[in-house]
């Protein structure tokens, strides 16, 4: 299987009078179609992992392909671009806009693309929404929905551009055990269904067991 | 890459959700553009009044024979003397005619000079108002009426009568003023009046003129050019001055010495007349773009101000766009495309708000001696100071914007996202 996102020897370093060295010689590599967790205590260096191999932080060392195409060193507007069409994102924290309503939040990125008319940008959203079974809250504001409710419209926002990877900053961190069940069991279905990457960072070890890969980080350093 | 229609969606959505902060940025630069607009419109209207009242009672070039010594004294043609340096005591005037030579073909002359807008010949004689045994001094000019009408606006200072009355009317006179009031005259009535000579005739009051000024109200009257040289007994060809409009006032200085050589008179130019009277044009325009300005930079601070809230209300929504595919310039480009619907909206009611403003100030009663023809306070409606500002406006408005867009286009999302 071919590797959707790779990683050669990445190495970051915080601050500029006193580096500290947070990542060390990291080499990984996520095949498609595969589920990948990201674990380690707080301060290991997980969540600053996942925002290089997001493309958003490019303060690093080392190389990250995607798709085997050499990311490092693009510029900003070529990142964005990579960004806006082959990732989608999750937060722990849902970030929509709140004063959007639901549809327009998930439409967004879509929009920004360009590809398809606004049209059938607002068809496939509402299959998203329906899918995710939160169709009904289409015109809601984004700022008047529950939590839950809230990370299953990022998770469609997520998918509108029909991206190759996932990733999720502890997508299920700020949900109950009910909702996090939920959307771990949607997280699985598009891996299963669409063949879709997904690479997350979670503090849940018995999420982490039932994904496809755990990737275990201790002082900024894969273990395997 | 850049998608309009989505950045210009959430700008809308963004200037909407924050109607107040909008609304008061907005008012920031109406109020900016209405005051730049109304003082503009009021300083110029009083400006060009001003200008005006010189400009339309001083001809552009004026000609005359000016009393004064030979240039040229008669020990110079000697040349035993030809190396000495002459010392003479006592120089007098020259002999002189005080009336032009060759006046009419001169007028003739200037009448098709392309750059001469019209030339009014003027016959200046010094004589007295007498009434019983009072005698006072006065001038008396004979004018060739219509002409002048149409050169100095002579008809703006006929408080009463009209300039007809005195074409139609032979031994007429226009009064001053202050004469008709100390001597209890009125339209209709007979005033005698006196040369240097002792000559004496009757004139028939047919109109009063006020120039505003109370000493040439108090001496000055206007007669026909033929009854003064009737008076004086002299020539239908005995004028003294002639007084010259141009079409191009800049073009003053340069003809008026042309035209001594060329008619060998003297000739002074308006600039001569007036010197000063730009330089208080200029510094009242200097006042008028200064306070207009600092009003907009004010507004300008304001929207800098609730740009800046803006953008930090909005930390989250920046950093979220960026993690979703938009670049820092889409971002910036929100940001800009906002402010630039508060300078546009802020501008155009500024504009709206300033028309209202000066046509009320147009409307205001304002009466005074000095200038008998205006009854309202002047207001010049210039489309160039409209456009001027709204550009203004814009300019204001896009500066203030920059710099916290700037900052917004700059912002790191992964900061923020973990910064949560």
């Amino acid at each position: 299987m071919s590797l959707i996102l790779e990683t050669k020897n990445i190495n970051k370093y915080f601050g500029k009078a006193k580096p500290f060295h947070v990542l060390k010689d990291i080499s990984l590599g996520i095949k498609q179609g595969e589920f990948a967790s990201i674990m380690g205590k707080s301060g290991s260096g997980k969540s600053t992992l996942l925002y290089i191999l997001s493309t958003m932080d490019t303060d690093y060392t080392g190389e990250l392909f995607l798709q085997n195409e050499l990311v490092t060193g693009k510029s900003q507007q070529e990142l964005s671009h990579i960004r806006n069409k082959k990732i989608g994102f999750i937060f722990q924290f849902h970030y929509l806009l709140p004063e959007f309503s639901v549809l327009e939040n998930v439409m967004l990125p879509a929009k920004k693309l360009g590809l398809k008319t606004p049209a059938e940008i607002r068809e496939e959203a509402m299959d998203l929404l329906k899918k995710l079974n939160i169709g009904h809250l289409d015109s809601q504001k984004a700022s008047k929905i529950s939590g839950g409710e809230k990370q299953r419209v990022a998770v469609a926002r997520a998918l509108i551009n029909e991206p190759i990877l996932l990733i999720g900053d502890e997508p299920t961190g700020n949900l109950d055990s009910n909702n996090s069940e939920n959307l771990f069991q949607i997280l699985k279905t598009l891996k299963d269904d669409k063949g879709l990457s997904l690479l997350m960072v979670t503090h849940d070890e018995d999420l982490a067991k039932r994904t496809d890969r755990t990737i275990y980080l201790e002082d900024g350093r894969i273990i395997e | 890459m850049r998608s309009w229609k989505v950045i210009l969606e959430i700008a809308k959505t963004h200037l909407f959700t924050k109607l107040k902060s909008t609304v008061t940025a907005s008012i920031g630069v109406t109020f900016g553009i209405a005051a730049y607009i109304t003082l503009v419109s009021f300083m110029t209207g009083l400006n060009s009044m001003l200008d005006d009242l010189i400009l339309n009672q001083v001809p552009h070039i004026h000609l005359f024979n000016e009393i004064k010594p030979s240039e040229k004294q008669p020990i110079a043609l000697y040349k035993e003397f030809e190396d000495a340096i002459p010392i003479i005591h006592s120089i007098k005037p020259r002999q002189n005619q005080r009336k032009i030579h060759n006046a009419l073909p001169i007028l003739n002359d200037l009448e098709k000079n392309e750059k001469v807008l019209g030339a009014s010949p003027q016959l200046q004689s010094q004589i007295f108002y007498l009434s019983g045994t009072i005698e006072l001094g006065g001038n008396l000019t004979g004018v060739d009426i219509m002409k002048e009408s149409k050169l100095s606006n002579i008809q703006d200072y006929i408080t009463q009568g009209s300039i007809m009355d005195l074409k139609n009317t032979e031994n007429g006179i226009l009064l001053g003023s202050g004469i008709a009031k100390k001597m209890s005259l009125s339209v209709g009535r007979k005033i005698m009046v006196s040369t240097a000579r002792g000559d004496r005739f009757h004139l028939k009051v047919v109109g009063i003129y006020q120039s505003g000024i109370a000493e040439i109200d108090d001496i000055q009257s206007f007669a026909n050019l033929k009854t003064v040289q009737r008076i004086l007994g002299e020539a239908e060809n005995y004028i003294t001055d002639i007084n010259i409009k141009l079409n191009d006032i800049t073009q003053a200085p340069a003809l008026a010495r042309v035209l001594e050589r060329k008619y060998n008179v003297s000739a002074i130019d308006i600039n001569e007349i007036n010197a000063q009277f730009e330089t208080g044009t200029n510094v009242r325009n200097l006042i008028t773009y200064a306070v207009s300005i600092t009003l907009l930079i004010v507004a300008g601070f304001g929207i800098y101000n609730i740009q800046n809230m803006l953008i930090y209300e909005k930390m989250n929504d920046i950093a979220i766009l960026k993690a979703i595919g938009f670049s820092g310039a889409d971002v910036q480009l929100i940001f800009l495309s906002q402010s630039a619907f508060i300078g546009i909206s802020g501008g155009i009611l500024g504009l709206i708000l300033g028309f209202g403003l000066s046509n009320f100030i147009d409307n205001v009663s304002f009466e005074t001696e000095a200038l008998p023809t205006i009854t309202t306070y002047p207001v010049n409606y210039n489309p160039a100071s409209y456009i001027i500002g709204f550009f203004f406006a814009l300019l204001c408005t896009f500066i203030a914007a920059y710099f916290p867009s700037k900052r917004a286009k700059n912002i790191d999302p992964v900061q923020i996202i973990r910064g949560n």
